[in-house]
């Protein structure tokens, strides 16, 4: 019984967090189907991480929850699908827990590893603790944490078959939108890279040093709560429990204190550094590497430190 | 304007999180328990500026047992006209879902706010289900929402970006930040919070369609390696040749 998975797209480019999904599904041994929407070229690259065919609604062009929960149902009973695949992306949060109360399946929100017998693992509290977690239905819905299983490109490609049911009208109308960097830089959910200043920066003015950083490593920019909301930095850089919640390889937090809530949305990182005056500060036990030191010296010495790492290979 | 705004409870975002029972049950020992942060500051606090200027009626509901009713006091405190407790075990997102969209449904609401996720499931999902259910549009991650007439125009977080979008009621809204400012209760709200309507409603009779088998936490990290601000090379050299992140 081939694996549905819902693979989303922003003006015709297929999300990595999307590309993730396909590459969970195709791990789970089943043959793999896709499904997306609007004008995408060839199989949008969904082949080459183990899609075998792309079902793509040309027709849709806006991200409205009702029409492509239509589009999923529909597309899950013509291949005969029991499991459904999103990413745990905003797009996947949005469609996956409707396609579930359609279907009346179980769905498991935010999957960090493949299924093992009936057991799929999630984290629970914010980061703080993993569930195992058992479906009761026939039918599932999984959607997989963004950076958490990473791609796996295996050259195939995917026989591409357009989508011709009845899905309505969409229930939301866009007017526009505001794409978070207009500079092109990651978004901070999908960011590998992040370099992320708090308090300790002491004004917004001398963010000058945390952008070079994060300009020489390619890195996205994030704050610490209090810096969003005194307004140093727009709230879409606000990362932690009630922020973005973040996971990508490297972490470097700047005159952050390290709070709980801070942490909850940043404990995914696999590697964290910590810059910070305060040899006590919290952040240096959540830390796999710091350095006690003042921002103000250490951080442009690091931009160059790594300035020179990147002329050397 | 009828709104509904859905209230859970959660442990304070500082708890310390323990599991029993061989790990299948969180351990609630010692754990202070609020109104989900983003159910409060954002989805409840909305609804009551849009009653203040649409006008309306503000209730809250929450699917759980007894130990509900302080934070349900808490957003009565906080303005909500009055408030409605489904009395059963929230088992999983869909099972609580359910209730909620059976609740709205009998009651003709035109907007059903929620907080964009729980801090404990981190599910974000129920707003979805809910609106499914209804057979309504859902806007997930609304940081700003104005309504006009029987349109309301919102902005929502989406891969990559803001959208503005438009949709008529009634309509499911998840809220974020951003779309309100926390608001601390004062004395008169809390003294009237007291008398106000708290009704219990017996739940629906449908099946649990997950379970949570057990807990595990993380494994402890190790020791923070420290680097001489004097020598932040090594540190390059480590994240390179050790950590693998350059
Ligand atoms: C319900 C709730 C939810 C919350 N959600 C979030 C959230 O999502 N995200 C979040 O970030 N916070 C959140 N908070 C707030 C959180 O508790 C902390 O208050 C906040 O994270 C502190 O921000 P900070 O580290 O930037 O500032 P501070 O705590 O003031 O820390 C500043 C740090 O900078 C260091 N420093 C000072 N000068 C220098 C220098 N020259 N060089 C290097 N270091 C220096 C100091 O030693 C200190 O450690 C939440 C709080 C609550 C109650
Ligand atoms: N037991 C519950 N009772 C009432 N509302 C709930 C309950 N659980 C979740 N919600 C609402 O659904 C939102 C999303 O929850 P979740 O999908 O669990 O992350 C929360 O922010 C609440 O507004």
């Amino acid at each position: 019984m081939p694996t549905l998975v819902f693979a989303d797209n922003i003006g015709g480019k297929i999300t990595k967090s999307s590309l993730e999904a396909v590459s969970y599904a195709a791990s789970m041994g089943d043959e793999v189907v896709a499904v997306t929407y609007g004008n995408i070229d060839g199989d949008g690259g969904l082949g080459n991480y183990g899609a075998k065919k792309v079902i793509v609604a040309s027709g849709v062009t806006t991200q409205d929850s009702q029409q492509l929960t239509k589009l999923v149902v529909q597309a899950s009973t013509s291949v005969g699908a029991n499991t459904i695949v999103f990413s745990h992306d905003n797009t996947g949060k949005s469609i996956a827990p409707r396609v579930a109360a359609r279907l009346d399946a179980g769905l498991v929100a935010g999957a960090t590893a493949l299924p093992a017998g009936d057991e799929i693992k999630k984290n629970v509290f914010s980061g703080k603790a993993m569930a195992y977690v058992k479906v009761n239905t026939d039918k599932k819905v999984i959607s997989v944490l963004p950076n958490s299983v990473g791609l796996k490109a295996t050259g195939g490609s995917a026989e591409v078959e357009s989508f011709s049911g009845d899905l309505g009208n969409a229930g939301v109308k866009v007017i526009e939108f505001k794409p978070t960097s207009a500079d092109g830089a990651i978004p901070l959910p999908e960011a590998e890279l992040v370099v992320s200043a708090g308090r300790g920066m002491k004004g917004p003015e001398n963010w000058g040093i945390v952008e070079d950083l994060a300009n020489v490593l390619g890195a996205t920019t994030a704050c610490s709560r209090p810096v969003a909301d005194i307004g140093w930095r727009p709230h879409h850089e606000h990362v932690g429990q009630t922020g973005v919640a973040i996971r990508p390889n490297l972490y470097i937090a700047i005159g952050i204190s390290g709070a709980i809530q801070h942490l909850a949305g940043v404990n995914g990182s696999k590697v964290i550094v910590v810059i910070n005056t305060d040899p006590e500060a919290p952040f240096f036990k959540a830390a796999d590497y710091g350095i006690v030191g003042d921002a103000f010296e250490v951080v442009p010495k690091l931009t160059e430190a790594f300035k020179a790492f990147q002329a050397a290979h | 304007m009828k709104i509904l705004v859905c209230i859970s409870k959660a442990p304070d975002t500082t708890s310390r999180i323990a599991f029993t029972d061989n790990g299948t049950a969180f351990d609630e020992n010692g754990v202070q328990f609020i109104v989900n942060p983003y159910d409060e500051w954002y989805a409840l606090v909305r609804a009551l500026e849009l009653k203040e200027t649409q006008g309306g009626s503000v209730t809250t509901v929450t699917v759980g047992g007894v130990d509900c009713d302080p934070i349900i006091r808490k957003a009565l405190a906080i303005g909500s006209d009055d408030a409605v407790r489904i009395n059963t075990d929230p088992k999983d997102s869909l099972f609580v879902a359910k209730q909620i969209a059976a609740y709205a449904k009998d009651n003709a609401f035109d907007l059903v706010l929620l907080g964009k996720e729980t801090i404990d499931y981190n599910g974000a999902v129920v707003g979805g289900m809910v609106a499914e259910l209804l057979d309504v549009p859902f806007v997930s991650f609304a940081i700003k929402m104005e309504v006009n007439g029987s349109t309301a125009t919102l902005e929502r977080e989406v891969q990559g970006g803001v959208e503005v979008v438009e949709a008529n009621f009634p309509l499911v809204v998840s809220a974020a930040k951003g779309m309100a400012e926390q608001r601390i209760p004062n004395m008169r709200g809390i003294m009237a919070a007291r008398t106000k309507p708290l009704q219990i409603v017996e739940a629906q009779d449908v099946s649990t369609s997950t379970t949570i088998v057990r807990y595990e936490l993380p494994p402890a990290k190790a020791a923070v390696k420290l680097v001489s601000a004097d020598n932040v090379a090594e540190l390059v050299e480590l994240l390179h040749k050790e950590a693998k992140v350059i």
